[in-house]
């Protein structure tokens, strides 16, 4: 990494998503003392997908402990040692992995604050893998983050470009509240320039990563990439799409999105979790209730097909959002309610 | 039966008789308090589920006498002895059954989630095996921050076989961290004997098969209970490692009050109570002629103002604003959905 310079206008330099939440690993490791990473393999291995490689070296088995393959223990462990004073950070290698921690983070973590009265919070970061689009099959390639979102009393955080992968996580830990941050496994090797030094993120609000009259591309994570795929596609029709980047599931900032919608009066969700009971669901309830009348056109949601996921590319393939979809979407409103 | 202590002296009760007056107050405090419990549910001031710990009150009052303030306390839906050995004020508690304002969770917890800063109360799991891997996570970081504290983590029987349980002792184990596991084995998950749910039924054996050093004591016996806390503390503060103490007892009530008790003789409930903790310590203190029935009725009516005390002030207390009902979900009250 480059070395900070104080007297220059920013700088950037060329990261990896990896790479990024891997800067910001290190850098919460240095900056807070009761900070610590733990998860199956986050140590000698060097993490699944390899985002705490190296960090073992640099800061001993106390602060990068591995543990042994029980994601309800470690997770409570986490719990505990927030509650205990520290700030951990548990690594679930992946969502599908995180069901085994479900009584721990929906039970325990998203519950501990109000149950006691406000008595004791639980500052609680877990990280962990999300998404399909690697040929996993069923058990490894679900999206539960909307699932999650449904959730009181955690957070639901889902970075989308590098300089989310990277300010998220110290967000996270500020937070005094559990934060679940969803890491889009496709997006670990994406590559880009993000700014020196690391500016904070505000977790609190969605972002319109590309601006647009005519519709509305809502989005998060690896779909959002997706959507403005499609916008470029849209944008050679003369139609401009406006593309938001959710960025945090729950709470959901609404304002952003409604906002938009009075512009454009059209919206597509794109989510790469199931139809039924997705948080596209949610955010398309949301502007019926509270947008219906700024709407020249229903509502679509581009979501996942509602099967388990496939082996097979061709048919993981057409469970998948892809850009086609909502370009014909955008197509047909734009069509039919002109 | 008889103790190797001073003898007794009528003008000054030696330290011993002391603590055995104390010992009974706090087990007879518990027992009356849920007694009462008992009659408020039926007079509908109490409603959830009411989880009573008749029968086992000498495991929670002896493990606590082992346990200094800046331990930590981990327990299960069964936690009001806990909760009043512990020290967490009785009115506090009670307001809390009622789901009043002036209880210790503000009403939201109910009898199943006490909790309390001050006393490091962590709860309150109504998840059976729940509390077992936050209880590693508390002893984590005491072992982190190099603070001598221990943490008690109570859990049944029902526990040991839920995966948690093992995940728990391996961590413990793994990582050498203090923690106490207190397992009240009162022979029922529920209304599960213990051999229809468990493969093998010598729970100690689990502990040592994760190289936990672990002991089993008579649960119906305080006195008992209190030496063993007290050597487990000892090498769980001392050694920085994990015990895991096995204590036998029996629950006299039902497991809630929904329960008709089908999967119990009656027979077998009466021969457990001829042990009651209580019975047999006031036993004790009588042979050693440390308890005159003025004294007898004393602490009886210390305790019972005590209790009258805190439903009076549950019944005055207010009830939490309804404006308030998302308060709590998160720290920052701006953060909705």
């Amino acid at each position: 990494m480059n070395s900070v310079t104080q007297d220059t206008a920013p700088q950037t330099i060329q990261l990896t998503y990896r790479e990024a939440i891997r800067a910001a690993l290190r850098e919460a490791l240095q900056k807070d003392d009761r900070v610590f990473l733990m998860g199956e393999d986050v140590g000698r291995y060097g993490g699944a997908f390899g985002v705490s490689k190296g960090l073992l070296q640099e800061f001993g088995s106390d602060r990068i402990m591995d543990t042994p393959l029980c994601e309800s223990g470690f997770t409570g462990a986490g719990i505990g040692a927030a509650l205990g004073g520290m700030r951990p950070i548990v690594e679930v290698m992946t969502v599908n992995f995180s069901l085994l921690a479900a009584d721990q983070i929906l039970n325990t973590a998203a519950t501990y604050l109000h149950m006691s009265g406000g008595l004791f919070n639980v500052p609680l970061v877990i990280r962990m893998g999300t998404g399909g689009g690697k040929q996993l099959a069923a058990q490894h390639s679900r999206s539960l983050e909307g699932w999650y979102a449904h959730i009181p009393g955690i957070k639901v955080l889902t970075p989308a470009v590098l300089e989310d992968a990277r300010g998220m996580l110290w967000a996270a830990l500020e937070d005094p509240d559990p934060v679940l941050i969803f890491e889009n496994t496709l997006l670990y090797t994406m590559q880009g320039e993000v700014s020196v030094p690391a500016q904070p993120v505000d977790i609190r609000y969605a972002k319109i990563r590309r601006a647009g009259n005519d519709v509305t591309l809502i989005s998060y994570g690896a779909s959002l990439f997706k959507a403005l795929e499609a916008a470029e596609t849209l944008a050679q029709s003369g139609i401009e799409a406006e593309v938001i980047d959710l960025r945090t599931l729950r709470p959901l900032d609404e304002a952003t999105v409604l906002a938009s919608v009075c512009k454009t009066h059209r919206a597509v969700i794109i989510d790469e979790g199931w139809r039924s009971g997705s948080i596209a669901a949610e955010i398309s309830a949301r502007i019926m209730e509270h947008g219906f009348y700024d709407l020249d056109a229903p509502v679509e949601r581009i979501c996942a097909e509602e099967v388990p996921m496939p082996y097979a590319y061709h048919l993981e393939q057409a469970a998948l959002p892809q850009p086609a979809a909502i370009v014909q979407a955008v197509q047909r409103m734009v069509t039919r309610h002109g | 039966m008889k103790k190797k202590t001073a003898a007794p002296t009528d003008s000054a009760p030696s330290t011993t008789a002391q603590h055995w007056l104390e010992l009974l107050h706090q087990m007879l405090r518990i027992r009356r308090f849920e007694d009462k419990c008992a009659e408020l549910y039926s007079a509908g001031k109490i409603r959830g589920f009411l989880h009573l710990y008749n029968g086992e009150e000498a495991v929670a009052v002896g493990i606590m006498q082992a346990l200094q303030p800046v331990d930590a306390i981990v327990a299960t839906y069964r936690e009001h002895g806990q909760a009043l050995a512990r020290g967490i004020s009785m009115p506090a508690v009670m307001a809390e059954m009622y789901g009043k304002q002036s209880g210790c969770c503000r009403g939201r917890g109910g009898s199943m989630h006490l909790f309390d800063r001050n006393q490091r109360f962590y709860g309150g799991n109504a998840i059976v095996g729940g509390g077992l891997p936050l209880a590693v996570g508390l002893a984590l970081a005491d072992k982190k921050l190099s603070r001598q504290q221990v943490t008690c983590c109570f859990f049944g029987d029902g526990a040991v076989v839920e995966g948690e349980f093992h995940e728990a002792l391996n961590l413990a184990a793994l990582w050498q961290v203090p923690v106490l596991f207190v397992c009240e084995n009162n022979q029922y998950a529920m209304g599960t004997a213990l051999q229809y749910s468990h493969s093998n039924i010598n729970l100690a054996q689990k502990a040592d098969s994760y190289g936990i050093d672990h002991a089993v004591v008579d649960g119906m016996d305080v006195l008992a209970v209190e030496a063993a806390a007290q050597q487990a503390v000892n090498v769980v503060r001392n050694q920085v490692k994990p015990f895991f103490l096995e204590c036998i007892t029996y629950r006299f009530r039902a497991h809630s009050m929904f329960d008709p008790e089908l999967y119990r003789e009656k027979a077998e409930v009466e021969q457990w109570q001829k042990r009651c903790p209580i019975a047999t310590l006031f036993g004790r203190l009588q042979t050693q002629g440390w308890l005159s029935d003025a004294a007898w009725n004393q602490l009886n009516q210390t305790v019972d103002q005590e209790i009258n005390a805190a439903i009076a002030a549950a019944e005055t207390s207010l009830w939490e604003p309804v404006e308030d009902l998302t308060r709590f979900v998160y720290s920052d009250p701006r953060a909705t959905s």
